[in-house]
């Protein structure tokens, strides 16, 4: 797929000496929703600060559909739209002026129709003469993305979109993303929330200590290093596993009601017929099972936690 | 060049002064008659003309200058730090807009709003005093000027300020008492010799003279160094203002 964003070698180090990101190597796809994963302090939003010209990078290069960021920052910044983390806009200023104002300082004529089809979109329309200081925390939230939609960007950026929303917004934010998408923007969110890369990301990346440490697509990442668990309830309490029981990667619970075995879907053996013969050997009975695929955040503290050792 | 974003910041920093009206015109206006009642009708009624005008219309230059100042710098200020404060500001830095564009769209406007108010406080002054302006084109040149430079100023501040009180310190520690001391309210050939050549290191001397001059042809200083002044503020208050985007100066990281 086409590269939209090519970072090389991006690197930022503050005044204060700290390092938030180092040597970065990155191309973000044409029309993909790429989610960038990491603790605070990992170098998301630098990341995201920089490509959007909010911070200055102290080395390398970062490309917007061929245009470098400083030289030809024009181009570069009236492609990108830019949510930030924080509910930081006008106060006293009306919904409706604020989209105009959004809309006209990345020099698109005004478009009345336009604006209106978004406040409808984020279901603002009826808000529209509303000071944006006696909106709800949620609604902000909304206010944040029309401003950040109001000139047609082909890129969005999205800084920990759904932080402190409640899970009916949260849904909904995520139908707007995928609809985005849809209509042929590209989205890059950073976020806390694991399941939410996994709902809706093509590709995940992950940040830790202003490195990337992998960027994959999300079911490959899956795939990769996702285990699966074999889940079996007993019929009785299994003081402990027989002796000559040499089965790898096999544990009971600490009740003793479960077995719990991890294996690798990948491997042409995956080791469930022989357990299952065992178990029968034994005169081991069950009286239910189940499977269950590690989730995305297990793949995360894993591959965080090796990288921090 | 990216004319919508100027116009949407300059409409929108306008759009402010209307939604204060109360704050933004009518208190300065208040202050304006406060003064012409209490130094133009009530003390200036005693005081003998200076240099041939009657006190109270010797005093309109200096008091539009006092307003046109402290405005400027206040409006300018305030409308760069608010967005910082809110932090609303990361949307003008990350437009496709150079420093120039974002410039003259927050000093236009606040510029257009004290020259404006500059244009009130005279008409009220008309009101109360009886005066005829020499040199009008002169007096509108001083006006504007002034208006920008003091602008740009005021814009300075409000990037440099990081709270509300260091906001204020400027106009009322250092523009008040400037004003007031740069020959406002009297001539400097009033002082003793001493503090006349004090008073010459005040730039603000240079500017109410000039204004005055525009109005009655009457001034401490020449012409030609009043505005060999202004120009040299405007261009130190330029070359701040560019210094502050290439560096990105408390704005950018």
């Amino acid at each position: 797929m086409q590269s939209l964003i090519s970072i090389s070698d991006l690197s930022k180090t503050y005044a204060s000496g700290f390092v938030a990101l180092k040597n970065v190597n990155l191309d973000i796809r044409k029309g993909e929703i790429l989610a960038l994963l990491g603790p605070n302090g990992a170098g998301k939003t630098t990341l995201i600060s920089i490509i959007c010209g909010l911070v200055n990078p102290t080395s390398g290069t970062v490309r917007v559909d061929g245009h470098d960021i400083i030289k030809d920052f024009r181009k570069t910044r009236a492609m990108i739209g830019l949510v930030p983390q924080e509910l930081t806009t006008e106060v006293f200023a009306s919904v409706f002026t604020t989209m105009v104002y959004s809309r006209g300082l990345f020099g698109k004529k005004p478009s009345p129709q336009y604006i209106e089809k978004i406040l409808r979109a984020l279901s603002l329309w009826d808000k529209k003469d509303s000071p944006i200081n006696e909106l709800s925390g949620g609604m902000k939230r909304r206010v944040l993305i029309g401003k950040a939609l109001a000139h047609e960007p082909k890129i969005l950026f999205l800084d920990e979109p759904t932080a402190g929303v409640d899970v009916e917004l949260r849904k909904d934010m995520w139908t707007l993303i995928r609809q985005l998408q849809t209509d042929g923007v590209t989205i890059i969110l950073t976020t806390h929330y694991i399941e939410e890369a996994e709902e809706i990301a093509d590709r995940v990346g992950i940040i830790n200590h202003g490195e990337i440490i992998v960027i994959e697509e999300t079911s490959e990442l899956m795939r990769k290093l996702g285990k699966k668990q074999l889940i079996l309830e007993l019929h009785k309490k299994l003081e402990s596993l027989p002796a000559d029981f040499d089965i790898p990667n096999l544990e009971a619970s600490a009740d003793g009601m479960q077995l719990i075995y991890t294996y690798d879907i990948h491997m042409d053996r995956t080791g469930i017929t022989a357990l299952l013969s065992r178990l029968s050997e034994k005169g081991i009975r069950f009286r239910d099972l189940d499977t269950k695929q590690s989730s995305l955040e297990d793949i995360f503290v894993t591959l965080v936690g090796n990288n921090q050792s | 060049m990216n004319f919508q974003a100027i116009k949407v910041i300059y409409q929108f920093e306008m759009l402010r002064m209307w939604r204060t009206l109360f704050q933004s015109v009518f208190s300065p206006i208040l202050s304006t008659s406060l003064y012409f009642i209490v130094f133009g009708a009530a003390i200036g009624s005693r005081i003998q003309s200076i240099d041939g005008i009657a006190y109270a219309a010797f005093i309109v230059p200096g008091l539009i200058m006092l307003m046109l100042l402290t405005q400027s710098v206040t409006n300018a200020a305030f409308g760069i730090f608010f967005p910082k404060f809110t932090g609303a500001i990361y949307e003008v830095l990350s437009a496709p807009l150079s420093f120039f564009e974002i410039v003259l769209g927050y000093v236009g406007a606040a510029a257009t709003k004290s020259i404006l108010l500059g244009v009130v406080i005279l008409t009220t002054a008309r009101l109360f005093v009886s005066f005829e302006i020499a040199h009008p084109m002169w007096m509108i040149v001083f006006l504007v000027l002034t208006g920008i430079t003091f602008s740009l100023f005021g814009f300075l501040i409000g990037i440099w300020a990081d709270n509300f009180e260091k906001l204020q310190l400027v106009p009322l520690l250092v523009i008040t008492p400037l004003t007031f001391l740069g020959g406002s309210f009297y001539s400097i050939n009033m002082l003793p010799p001493f503090w006349q050549t004090v008073t010459l290191f005040n730039p603000v001397l240079y500017l109410v003279s000039g204004f005055r001059w525009s109005f009655y042809e009457v001034a401490d200083v020449s012409v030609g160094i009043s505005l060999s002044v202004i120009f040299l503020f405007l261009c130190l208050c330029l070359f701040g203002v560019w210094w502050v985007f290439k560096t990105g100066y408390k704005i950018k990281t």
